[in-house]
């Protein structure tokens, strides 16, 4: 009976340290966020920090794409519809560009700090 | 609405224009106030040229959902049934045959298109090539062989070329042949008599409408350099969703409406995207196209609309 108590009470206390160490790892994880409107990527260019998730969503009734300018493409994404998302996460320092091929004058920048 | 070649501004090119017999085998023609030969081929041309017509329709978009059409597979089908009241000799679908090169539109498309009962000669526009340049489309409404996708073929007399410039964009560009395409269309045009009537099928328009939107074609210039020496040009192009039509000496281009949505004038709003237009007036922004290729005479343009 008190070998289980005590199991009982260490299993919350993981439970409640794993929660703590989850709540830390959401709190870094950083996210940005950019529109597609009008045929543009309406945050032209955003400065973000390593190990930002950038999310593009589609506002146009047109489609578009996401896709790295750099050789090799770094990412693609799929044809975005009309308020489809896109995500990329960026871990490493640089300056990145990237288009819509399917309307190639859509042109965008992250900066990655 | 409909227009053909009585506009203002090819009559005045027809009124201009006179036929003179010259010295045997030439026949000479004016456009322009400049006198030019013709090459003539006499009875080998005779056997194989006769007069048809034939239809173009663009820009079907199957599996557009946007409010201002959510069934453009309901206007596809007016617009051929359209498009085969003239009994066309055959179809020639100038692009995006679907919205987002998706396996399931093709097949949508490739069954309605079916229903036309006529032999059908695509090029892809850049909705079919998303994310696999094309390698879908190809697979289903392909011809070329051992090449990226264009290709040519004869019928009655006319030489007829379809190009690709929609695979392969580059950032900030608008639509591309490439080199090897280039290169390509200058072989194929390179032993053609200058009498041949050339009818050129791509997807973006040969020349630049409207840049600012993507409206044309990087390096169209050069291509059309080689079709320049034939007497009877005419460029059928699609993308934009309007006629609009440019006439540079013997050579008309036109580009056409779509079957699914319009949209704007060039820089007429934020972007080219569908245009809203009341449910009761869409079909008076879709339609089709019938092109009449009379021997001795330009190719006529007949645009009709899907009202009516």
């Amino acid at each position: 009976m008190i070998m289980f108590w005590l199991g009982r009470r260490f299993a919350l206390a993981v439970a409640a340290v794993l929660l703590l160490v989850g709540a830390g790892l959401a709190a870094a994880a950083e996210h940005a966020a950019v529109t597609i409107g009008d045929f543009a990527f309406k945050q032209g260019t955003i400065t973000v920090k390593r190990g930002t998730t950038v999310t593009w969503t589609n506002k146009d009734d047109e489609p578009h794409t996401v896709v790295s300018e750099a050789d090799p493409k770094l990412w693609k994404s799929p044809p975005l519809d009309t308020d489809d998302s896109f995500s990329f996460t960026f871990n490493e320092a640089g300056t990145f560009k990237y288009f819509c091929s399917v309307h190639p004058r859509m042109r965008g920048t992250v900066v990655v700090e | 609405m409909s227009d053909d070649t009585s506009k203002p501004g090819v009559s005045r090119r027809r009124a201009m224009s006179c036929m003179m017999w010259g010295s045997a085998g030439v026949l000479w023609t004016v456009a322009g106030g400049v006198p030019r030969p013709f090459e003539l081929t006499g009875e080998a041309q005779a056997a194989t040229t006769k007069d048809f017509s034939f239809a173009q329709i663009s820009d079907t978009h199957i599996g557009f959902k946007g409010a201002v059409n959510p069934e453009p597979g309901a206007t596809l089908k007016e617009a051929l049934a359209r498009a085969g009241g003239a009994k066309p000799a055959f179809l020639v679908h100038t692009g995006d045959v679907s919205h987002l090169s998706k396996p399931e539109e093709f097949d949508a498309a490739a069954e309605l298109m079916k229903g036309a009962g006529l032999e059908t000669y695509y090029i892809p526009g850049e909705h079919d090539t998303i994310g696999d340049d094309g390698k879908l489309f190809f697979e289903r409404f392909g011809r070329a062989k051992g090449t990226g996708g264009w290709y040519s073929f004869d019928q009655g007399g006319v030489h007829f070329v379809a190009l690709v410039n929609v695979v392969g964009l580059k950032a900030g560009g608008m639509g591309t042949l490439g080199a090897e395409q280039r290169e390509w269309l200058e072989r194929d045009l390179k032993h053609k008599s200058a009498s041949t009537p050339i009818v050129v099928l791509a997807h973006m328009p040969l020349w630049s409408v409207y840049p600012e939107w993507g409206w044309g074609t990087d390096d169209a210039a050069p291509a059309l350099a080689y079709v320049k020496r034939f007497g009877s040009v005419t460029v059928l192009n699609g993308h934009i969703h309007q006629v609009i039509q440019k006439v540079e000496g013997h050579v008309t281009l036109r580009t056409a409406y779509s079957t699914a949505y319009a949209q704007p004038a060039p820089g007429q709003g934020p972007g080219p995207g569908p245009l809203k237009v009341p449910t009761e007036k869409l079909r008076s922004y879709l339609g089709v196209r019938r092109v009449e290729l009379i021997h001795g005479k330009p190719a006529a343009l007949h645009d009709a609309t899907l009202e009516g």
